[in-house]
């Protein structure tokens, strides 16, 4: 074979991963993948981040992904090394991450025997994945990583797996990487069509209620600049979803906020009192929605997605187009300005002026503290604004639960691809390993996690990482002693029966935790305190841990109860008294 | 409303799985499903019988296409297409019933496929909805045991090959 060299199945993988460009892949070794580490050891222009845990590299490989645009790359042995990668695969499946995750597997004569750390990986993973493969024959190695970097990052993104054998690992191979892809049943849609751009242009021109409904497959679709010049061009109000927060400038005029269970009443206004809704690489996530059937029932939709299945999954949509955002959104601009040449102008002040009106009559707000043991979480996260918010170099993680949601709500992120956050599968404790991944992929920015007590005690073995592999990262710690999420809901819908969520302010001591993982720690009780340790935790160049003791009695509002409708917000609750 | 449809699928290692799986985890309901080698022997068919109460299945054939294994996806038009299934019925036979069965199963073209002391078994080939027939009249002479292969169908000849939804409107 001409151009081929001659080597392992491991030093393939590796060989594989150098042609795609892969410069950082995230793992921990065992058994079943020893000769791809052996590979490794053996030389490669590949870095690899060791995880404390298979579930943090996992998240590490997100985060890597989330923060450049770039394929993640996880590596796990067999057995409990693969599964503990599930919750990774089910969290980038949910959030269209494109992930390759290889993972070794025992040698193909003891498959099928339960064999020592033998799990049938391919199968547990297979409703999680967009595709996967066991490798049976080392000559199909290179065009399965191929095909597997091909998958996981064209179409709507997502994970897949490569599960490799030990034998096949150390069959030796002719390694040539393939030019192209052979995949016969994979071909995603590769432009909108014209006559349904067209329509789409038309109505936008016509509309006087329209909002622009952005979700994270705009960042995905690498369309931000195109959805900016839309809204630009015909004054359309916007408003993010979480996966989509930063595909929008949050300080620019247009931009009206987050719908949803949590987002400001007037942004969950302005798209259910909406005529036309343009919904953008977004999926009517029951988040978002609430009650579906009383979801923006006045409106008209126009549905743009990368997938055709998400077209009609849960809403009608009257104007469909499938293809990539990018081209789509630009073609629609395009369309909008030939209209405007014949005479056409926009129709959407008075609209605009309605949604600032709702803007300034509901308010985020909540009761500043006044004293006492704790300061209020909102002011934390106002805190962590008014000192990053002039720089367009931070990009902030989290985990999931009431401390995201105020990340949500007080930080204002202009660029794409700053606000790092698990949406659909909501995994606590993704929001430290993915801060340490988006630091490897963005070593010039500044990487805040914004966690929870909760989420932090999951996965806080990654600051050993941190740590370690020089990937500084600022852990703001909302601290409330609390399941918070939980606590909340328990107190709303449960008739405030406390059942299983006191964590305690104080143990684990965090700040000697932080120091124990070779990294600085900070405890905050009083707001005086808060900017300086802020400023000291952002400059220090150093893994920092500022532990930030919050009032547990603090709910995150409004709120739409799952279920009801998104108009029925629940208002702001003083929880003054509420908790002794 | 029951949909039969008729889905492609390069001849992979677990390419059978991941339809099923997909069915199972998005709730569809599969009445009956079967699998075999086509024309090409990398290609296999999988023909699915699906009852549409809660999903359309517009949404269930897009799930299907982004199966990268999945090649086509194509429905089954009632009239459009020759859909058959085969049964093997173990029906309760003693000496004085079989002349009776026999001449049933004439009836319907079944092939006594065997003949023991007190049961014989039918083969029958024929649409679903003849087989259905069959089974209800042998049902009273006692149905020991049944195996049914589940629907395949193709396209008719004189109809337009049967084309793949437009879903990239």
């Amino acid at each position: 074979m001409s151009g081929s060299k001659k080597m392992v199945g491991a030093d393939a993988v590796l060989r594989s991963l150098e042609a795609e460009g892969v410069e950082t892949v995230f793992g921990i070794p065992g058994g079943a993948i020893l000769p791809i580490y052996d590979a490794m050891a053996r030389g490669t222009t590949v870095r690899h981040v060791l995880a404390r845990h298979e579930q943090g590299g996992g998240h590490m490989a997100q985060g890597f992904a989330r923060a450049s645009g770039k394929v993640g790359v996880a590596f796990a042995t067999s057995g409990p090394g693969a599964t503990n990668l599930v919750t990774p695969i089910a969290d980038a499946w949910m959030d269209s991450t494109p992930l390759v995750c290889i993972t070794g597997q025992v040698r193909s004569n003891l498959i099928g025997t339960d064999a020592f750390q033998e799990c049938d990986i391919t199968g547990v993973t297979m409703p999680i994945v967009k595709h996967s493969w066991l490798v049976q024959d080392v000559e199909e190695l290179p065009s399965i990583m191929k095909a597997a970097f091909h998958i996981a990052s064209t179409g709507r993104c997502g994970p897949v797996l490569v599960d490799i054998p030990r034998d096949i690992q150390e069959a030796a191979i002719n390694f040539k990487y393939p030019d192209s892809v052979d995949l016969p049943g994979w071909k995603p849609p590769t432009k909108g069509h014209p006559r349904q751009i067209k329509e789409a242009a038309t109505r936008i021109a016509a509309a006087e209620k329209v909002v622009l409904y952005v979700g994270g497959g705009t960042l995905n679709g690498d369309a931000v600049q195109e959805i900016k010049e839309l809204a630009e061009l015909w004054r359309i109000p916007v408003v993010t979803t979480l996966m989509g927060k930063g595909a929008f400038p949050e300080t620019h005029e247009l931009f009206m906020g987050w719908p949803g269970m949590h987002g400001p009443k007037w942004s969950n206004y302005a798209v259910n009192k909406s005529e036309l809704l343009v919904a953008v690489g977004a999926r009517f996530d029951d988040r978002v929605t609430g009650k579906l059937s009383a979801f923006a029932p006045g409106a008209d939709i126009i549905h743009l997605d990368i997938d055709s299945a998400e077209i009609s999954k849960l809403r009608h949509a009257d104007v469909p187009v499938v293809g990539p955002l990018k081209q789509i959104l630009h073609d629609i601009t395009g369309e909008l300005r030939k209209l405007q040449s014949a005479g056409a102008t926009s129709r959407t002040e008075p609209w605009l002026r309605q949604i600032r009106e709702w803007r300034d009559e509901f308010p985020l707000r909540y009761t500043k503290a006044s004293g006492g043991d704790f300061m209020k979480p909102q002011t934390v996260l106002e805190a962590l604004q008014a000192q990053t918010g002039d720089r367009d170099d931070v990009i902030f993680t989290t985990g999931v639960g009431q401390h995201q949601m105020w990340a949500m709500q007080y930080l204002l992120c202009n660029q794409p691809r700053s606000f790092i956050t698990s949406g659909g599968l909501g995994t606590m404790g993704f929001g430290i390993p993915a801060a340490v991944g988006a630091k490897a992929a963005r070593p010039d920015a500044t990487v805040v996690c914004v966690d929870g007590d909760g989420c932090f005690q999951m996965t806080c073995q990654e600051l050993a990482t941190a740590s370690l592999e020089k990937l500084p990262i600022v852990v703001v710690l909302v601290n409330n002693g609390y399941l918070g999420m939980v606590h909340q809901w328990q107190n709303l819908f449960f008739e405030e029966r406390r059942s299983q969520v006191h964590l305690t302010h104080q143990v684990p001591d965090y700040q000697m935790l932080a120091e124990a993982y070779g990294a600085a720690g900070f405890t905050v009780t009083n707001e005086d305190e808060l900017d300086a340790a802020l400023g000291e935790a952002l400059t220090c160049g150093r893994t920092a841990v500022i532990d930030c003791r919050v009032d547990p009695a603090e709910g995150v509002y409004p709120m739409i109860p799952a279920g009801a409708a998104a108009i029925d917000m629940l208002e702001y609750q003083d929880p003054q008294g509420a908790l002794a | 409303m029951k949909h039969t449809v008729s889905v492609l699928v390069e001849n992979k290692p677990g390419a059978l799985a991941r339809v099923s799986t997909m069915f199972a985890r998005r709730g569809f309901n599969i009445e009956s499903l079967s699998v075999g080698p086509t024309e090409r022997n990398d290609v296999s068919r999988i023909t699915l019988r699906v009852d549409c109460e809660r999903h359309s299945i517009e949404q269930i054939e897009k799930q299907m296409h982004k199966l990268v294994n999945v090649l086509r996806v194509s429905e089954l038009e009632p009239g459009e297409a020759i859909e058959r299934e085969l049964a093997l019925i173990k029906v309760h036979a003693p000496a004085d019933k079989r002349h009776e069965l026999v001449a049933l199963g004439e009836v319907f073209h079944a092939r006594v496929a065997d003949l023991g002391a007190d049961a014989m078994i039918f083969e029958v080939v024929g649409s679903p909805e003849e087989l259905d027939s069959f089974e209800e009249l042998v049902r009273p002479y006692g149905v020991k045991e049944m195996a049914r292969t589940g629907r395949i169908g193709l396209g008719r000849t004189s109809a337009t090959a049967p084309t793949p939804r437009k879903h990239h409107v």
